[in-house]
């Protein structure tokens, strides 16, 4: 029988061009604000799960390099496992974080991203790398490439006026942005501004683009037991999922869709003995590296029929006001430290959960969803988190 | 990288660095069929025993079914156009804008082949929208002197005709 989980301690560091910290400095300041929380000391973390993605920093295995912010220059260094999946990578870290202690492995687990995406000129072609080298590579295509073919087949197949709707998400999370001093931008963003901002790659332009940050961020998760007795705040680990897709487009059992997303939810929310996630939930951190993704999202989370997404921002529900705030923190729209992005979400929902939110705090939130999305649109993860366990 | 030496920004020093690392991509034995055969005009697939479907781009497994697919079958190189975007940004080290990229179902495959579309004014999505929808019929365009590789299609085009 798994144990319980908590979270007893989140770390954010301000997001953006971090030209003030080399990465193990970035590093501290995430695990130093996260152990502050928490009111414990490296020493009484037991294990440490690590990830990042490599070469948007241009450094191989920059854990080697970071370990030293985890209490491995003590000369008692801690167990550090790495993992990286795309854009899932930081929902992979709190996941893995969690297994390892609902295992009964370990008591206190730390996780931790860190990554420094600023620090590369060009982005698209790192991500480049990642697509067939033989076949697809010279073909030019990125994540953004992946992104505007969700927003074309969306175009054609349910709206035309899909664009629309993506400037009110690009200038709903930037909005939400500027009450978390953390973020990479803030900015005033108006719905007819984004739609007048020019194309990247059609019908993605770039207000409906994330921006190219440095971040790091560090979670502490506690047994039950543990997280009972020296923490007098905690963010419950309710339930988590992660599902994965093909590499190739054409085996994929719909192209640019998230069908796996949505099973991955049913399954998830059937675990959680959760019937309506829009009664459920009070409020959602996920995934919005492109406008149009948050939307193909409330389809996927069952908050909205399939093709008809747009409806939740035609009713305003998903604004900062509305019935389910979506991406209050600003999203991944406003700062996306990308193997960092999605324990942000995580993060959030935690901080959310806990009453800690600070400026961006959803009244009241007792009920938190966290989703984070990679690879060739591949992976999925999702995490429950509550207020009581 | 050219010469090491810092910059100041915001009175914070930044250096210059630079990954130049060669490599040399296996394509396997299935590739290295398909690629061969792009030298000669012609595109394979590889059909699976189990599901008998012809996947695009070919591989030696069918990750469905998991089984060893070692069949390869010739398809037309003409097909379906599924889906495209166009490019307009110049990204530092890729293709020069504007460029298009679609999903190609090809007659006699399962699954589609991504490749440039072009033959089409590209210069807005407003010109390029009066031609380019999903379910036009689209041709390659061969590249006259071929050397074994993806982009021995120059682009594929639009033909006469719903697909």
């Amino acid at each position: 029988m798994a144990r319980k989980v908590a979270v007893i301690g989140v770390g954010i560091t301000k997001m953006g061009r971090r030209i003030d910290r080399t990465h193990p400095e970035l590093a501290w300041e995430a695990v130093s604000k996260a152990l502050d929380m928490a009111g414990i000391w490296i020493d009484d973390i037991d294990a440490v799960v690590y990830g990042t993605m490599d070469p948007f920093d241009g450094i191989f295995a920059p854990e080697v390099w970071d370990s030293v912010a985890f209490g491995a220059g003590r000369g008692a260094g801690k167990p550090i496992m790495k993992v990286t999946t795309g854009g899932t990578t930081g929902m992979s870290i709190a996941l893995a974080a969690h297994a390892l202690v609902a295992s009964g492995k370990y008591d206190i687990v730390l996780g931790v991203g860190v990554q420094k995406v600023s620090e590369n000129i060009e982005a698209q072609q790192v991500l480049n790398t990642a697509v067939d080298p033989l076949t697809d590579r010279p073909l030019g295509i990125g994540a953004i490439a992946v992104a505007a073919m969700q927003a074309s087949a969306y175009y054609f197949e349910h709206n035309r006026r899909i664009e629309e709707y993506m400037a009110i998400v690009a200038s709903k999370n930037r909005l939400n942005a500027l009450r978390n001093p953390v973020n990479h931008l803030m900015l005033k963003l108006t719905p007819e501004e984004a739609l007048m901002s020019p194309y990247l790659i059609w019908p993605i332009k770039l207000a409906d683009s994330c921006p190219s940050s440095d971040g790091a961020i560090a979670v502490i998760l506690a047994s039950e037991r543990v997280a009972r007795k020296i923490s007098d705040s905690q963010a419950w680990i309710k339930a988590v999922g992660y599902v994965s897709d093909t590499y190739w487009f054409g085996n994929k059992v719909d192209l640019y869709g998230w069908s796996n997303l949505a099973l991955l939810a049913r399954r998830l929310y059937r675990k959680a003995g959760i019937d309506d996630p829009m009664k459920y939930f009070d409020v959602l951190e996920i995934y919005d590296a492109f406008t149009i993704q948050e939307i193909l999202e409330y389809e996927a989370l069952g908050l909205a029929e399939p093709g008809r997404g747009t409806k939740l921002l035609d009713e305003g529900i998903t604004e900062w006001h509305g019935e389910l705030p979506v991406n209050p923190s600003g999203g991944v729209l406003s700062s996306n430290p990308v193997g960092v992005t999605g324990l942000w979400r995580f993060a959030e929902a935690a901080l959310q959960v806990m009453g800690k939110a600070g400026g961006h705090q959803v009244k009241g939130a007792e009920r938190a969803l966290a989703h984070a999305w990679g690879g060739a649109l591949q992976f999925h993860a999702l995490a429950v988190l509550t207020s009581h366990p | 990288m050219g010469v090491f030496e810092p910059k100041e920004v915001k009175g914070l020093l930044v250096f210059p660095g630079k990954w130049e690392i060669e490599y040399e991509y296996a394509a396997g034995k299935v590739l290295t069929e398909f690629f061969k055969a792009l030298k000669e005009g012609r595109i394979l697939g590889a059909k699976c025993p189990s599901c008998k479907r012809v996947l695009m781009p070919p591989r030696s497994f069918c990750e469905r079914c998991m089984v060893e697919v070692s069949e390869l079958v010739e398809v037309k190189d003409e097909g379906e156009l599924l889906n495209f975007i166009i490019v307009y940004r110049k990204f530092y080290g890729l293709p020069d804008p504007p460029y298009a990229v679609g999903l190609i179902k090809l007659e006699g495959a399962d699954e589609p082949i991504l490749h440039f579309i072009g033959g089409v004014d590209l210069s807005s999505p407003h010109r390029a929208l009066k031609v380019l929808k999903p379910g036009i019929r689209v041709k390659a365009v061969w590249n006259e002197e071929r050397k074994g590789s993806i982009l021995d299609i120059k682009y594929f085009e639009p033909v006469g005709g719903e697909g």
